[in-house]
Parts: structure tokens; C-alpha cells; sequence
């Protein structure tokens, strides 16, 4: 059933989305390709989307492939799935939360997550990378010199601290025109 | 007077609306909402929030909406402060959603979705700047993060099994090593 799969997948994404924002990448990229709900390109998309409107990325991105799988019920039960881990997680923890947060158990086990997850952030972004940017192989069209002049100059402004709207926004500007110019 | 639930959830209802990208730049408002305005926690709370935030699953976003209305409203408060902060997104995706499907076909869209991805991914590659710049820097650090990679793209290894190995790897570690802080 198409809702209780949702659910529990999001449930699972939810649990082990540790250190917040881009870290449910690498598991959302996974479980969606294997479920096929959505190609690369479209998790990109998106991306694109949580990331213009407001909200946590990952309630949004939960919300969006819920919605486009299956719906609104669909969109319900994948964002309850993704919100309620940390919903019970934290009720627990705030009885406890001076132990919780001395606790060296916790401490031992965030020095491996955290590496963890920045290796397989840049894996993720390594393979969709590859299927946005070079959908034939190793063949390079006009389509795909754009996209990488586009990422080369985004990660420029990126890195002098520009809004992140306004580089999507921009991005969308410069696929238009690029789109007409080069009639893709 | 609102009653305390109901002024949690809208409370939190504002801050989900009026925060792009989550995460942390939903602290300042929380901040301004939950410990200046209202009192709900102090700043140091806050800081313990964001600190166990850290280490539990989850958007930050929504750990400190629940451990908030938790402690001003008990179980209903947590509820009502969770449910606040994620209802506005959660109707706006939908809207969004809806709206995309009726014009994606149109090239204009497609074209703009297609300049999108290239600035997406870049903007995907400027966070993991920054998540590796906060890093801590030392071998045991760098080597666990080349293995995470490695272990997906070239041997398709399920990433929540390499997150759990890698947290066994990181108690065995304080366990072994003793004085890692």
C-alpha cells in the first residue's frame, strides 16, 4: 500500500537524518530511486522547490514527493513519517537532556556520524551530479556546457555569500535564455 | 490571553512561515519569538536545544518546536508547536505542487527547471563546504568520510548502514582512544 510505504519510509529517512538540512540527502536520493518515485533530475527540482519556499528542506521535500506520489494523503503521510522521529526522539530526550547531552556515548557516536554523513552528502552529490549534468555519458553536448558554466558561476556567488533564492532565481534566468538560445 | 497551545501553534505556524532554507536560519526568529518576546525558554536553553538538536534525528527546526512546546504545554504543547512549524510549508508544497504539474510542460518552465539544476547542485556542493569546514580535522575524521564515500559510489552500500557503522566506529573509538573529547 502506496501511503503505508510513504509513511515508513520517511519514517526510516526521518530517523536517520542526523545533523539536519542536506544530510537526509544522501538517504532521500536512495529510497526514492529504489522506489522509483522520482528520476535524478526531478529530485533536483525538487530541491529547488523546498529550498525557495519556507520551512525545514526536509518537511518540505517529505511534503513534495508525498504530494506528487500519491496525492495529498500521500503528501500526510510522508511528512508525518519524516516529522515524527524527531518529534518522539525529542520528547524523550527533554526529561534527560542534561544526561543526553554529556552523555560520551552520544558524543563517540556523533564523531562518526558526522564525517559519515559529509562523505555521503558528496557522494549524492556526485552521482546525481552525473545524471543531471551528463545524461549520454561522457558525451558532451551544448546543453551540458551550459549546466557547467551555470555551477561554476552559482558555486562563485555561492561562496561570496549570496542569498540562496536569488541564486535559483538567477539559475532559472540563465536556463531560459540558454534553453531558447541553444533551442535544447 | 491566547491559551498556552494555541499560542504555541501559532507562534511556530509564523516562524515556519517566514524562514527559507530551515534549519539554522530559523534561529534567529526563534530567538526572537521563544525567548524575547515570550519567555517560553532562555537563551541558554536555546543553546542546549540546538546543541542536542545536533545529536538527534531530524530538522532542527522541528526538534526545537517539540522540545519548546514540551516544556511550556507538556504533551498537547509539543503537538500544537510541531504541528505549527510545519503546516505552513506543508500548504505551500502542496499549492507549489499543483501548480508546477499544470505548467511543466510548457518550455519556459522546463528551460528554467533545466538552468535550476546546475545552480541547485552547486548550491548542494556550498553546503557540503560548509558542513566540512565545521568539521573536526584529524585522520580518523577524514578517513571516515573517504569510506563513507567509497562505500556508496563504488560499492553501493546502503547509507544508513554506512551511518550506523560509522557511529559503532566513533563510540569504539572513545572507547579505544580515551582521549578524544
Amino acid at each position: 500500500m502506496i501511503y503505508l510505504e510513504l509513511f515508513l519510509t520517511f519514517f526510516k529517512i526521518g530517523l536517520f537524518t542526523l545533523g539536519g538540512g542536506y544530510a537526509m540527502l544522501p538517504l532521500i536520493s536512495e529510497e526514492v530511486a529504489l522506489h522509483g518515485w522520482a528520476s535524478a533530475e526531478e529530485l533536483i527540482n525538487f530541491i529547488a522547490v523546498s529550498e525557495s519556499t519556507p520551512g525545514p528542506f526536509a518537511v518540505n521535500i517529505a511534503t513534495f514527493i508525498g504530494r506528487t506520489t500519491a496525492g495529498i494523503p500521500g503528501a500526510l503521510c510522508a511528512t508525518l513519517g519524516v516529522v515524527l522521529p524527531s518529534f518522539i526522539v525529542i520528547l524523550i530526550v527533554s526529561k534527560l537532556y542534561d544526561k543526553f547531552r554529556k552523555s560520551k556515548i552520544v558524543q563517540g557516536a556523533m564523531s562518526g556520524v558526522k564525517p559519515a554523513v559529509i562523505g555521503l552528502i558528496a557522494a549524492a552529490l556526485i552521482s546525481l551530479g552525473k545524471q543531471v549534468m551528463f545524461p549520454d555519458g561522457y558525451f558532451v553536448s551544448a546543453a551540458t556546457i551550459v549546466s557547467i558554466l551555470i555551477f561554476i558561476v552559482i558555486v562563485f556567488l555561492a561562496f561570496r555569500k549570496k542569498n540562496p533564492i536569488l541564486l535559483i532565481g538567477i539559475s532559472a534566468v540563465a536556463g531560459i535564455f540558454a534553453g531558447y538560445a541553444i533551442g535544447l | 490571553m491566547r491559551s498556552a497551545p494555541a499560542d504555541l501553534f501559532l507562534t511556530f505556524a509564523k516562524i515556519g512561515l517566514f524562514t527559507f532554507g530551515g534549519g539554522y536560519a530559523m534561529l534567529p526568529l526563534i530567538e526572537k519569538e521563544a525567548v524575547d518576546n515570550k519567555k517560553w525558554i532562555t537563551g541558554n536553553e536555546l543553546l542546549d536545544v540546538v546543541a542536542i538538536a545536533e545529536s538527534t534525528p531530524g530538522p532542527i527546526a522541528i526538534n526545537a518546536a517539540t522540545f519548546i512546546g514540551k516544556k511550556v504545554g507538556g504533551f498537547i504543547g509539543a503537538l500544537c508547536a510541531t504541528t505549527g512549524v510545519v503546516l505552513p510549508s506543508f500548504i505551500i508544497i502542496v499549492a507549489v505542487s499543483y501548480f508546477l504539474e499544470a505548467f511543466q510542460h510548457l518550455k519556459i518552465i522546463r528551460y528554467a527547471f533545466w538552468g535550476i539544476r546546475a545552480g541547485v547542485l552547486a548550491l548542494i556542493l556550498m553546503a557540503l563546504w560548509s558542513l566540512f569546514k565545521k568539521s573536526r580535522k584529524d585522520i580518523f575524521t577524514y578517513l571516515l568520510m573517504a569510506a563513507s564515500g567509497v562505500a556508496v559510489l563504488l560499492f553501493n552500500v546502503n547509507a544508513i548502514i554506512v551511518i550506523s557503522v560509522c557511529a559503532v566506529i566513533g563510540i569504539a573509538a572513545l572507547k579505544v582512544g580515551g582521549k578524544r573529547e
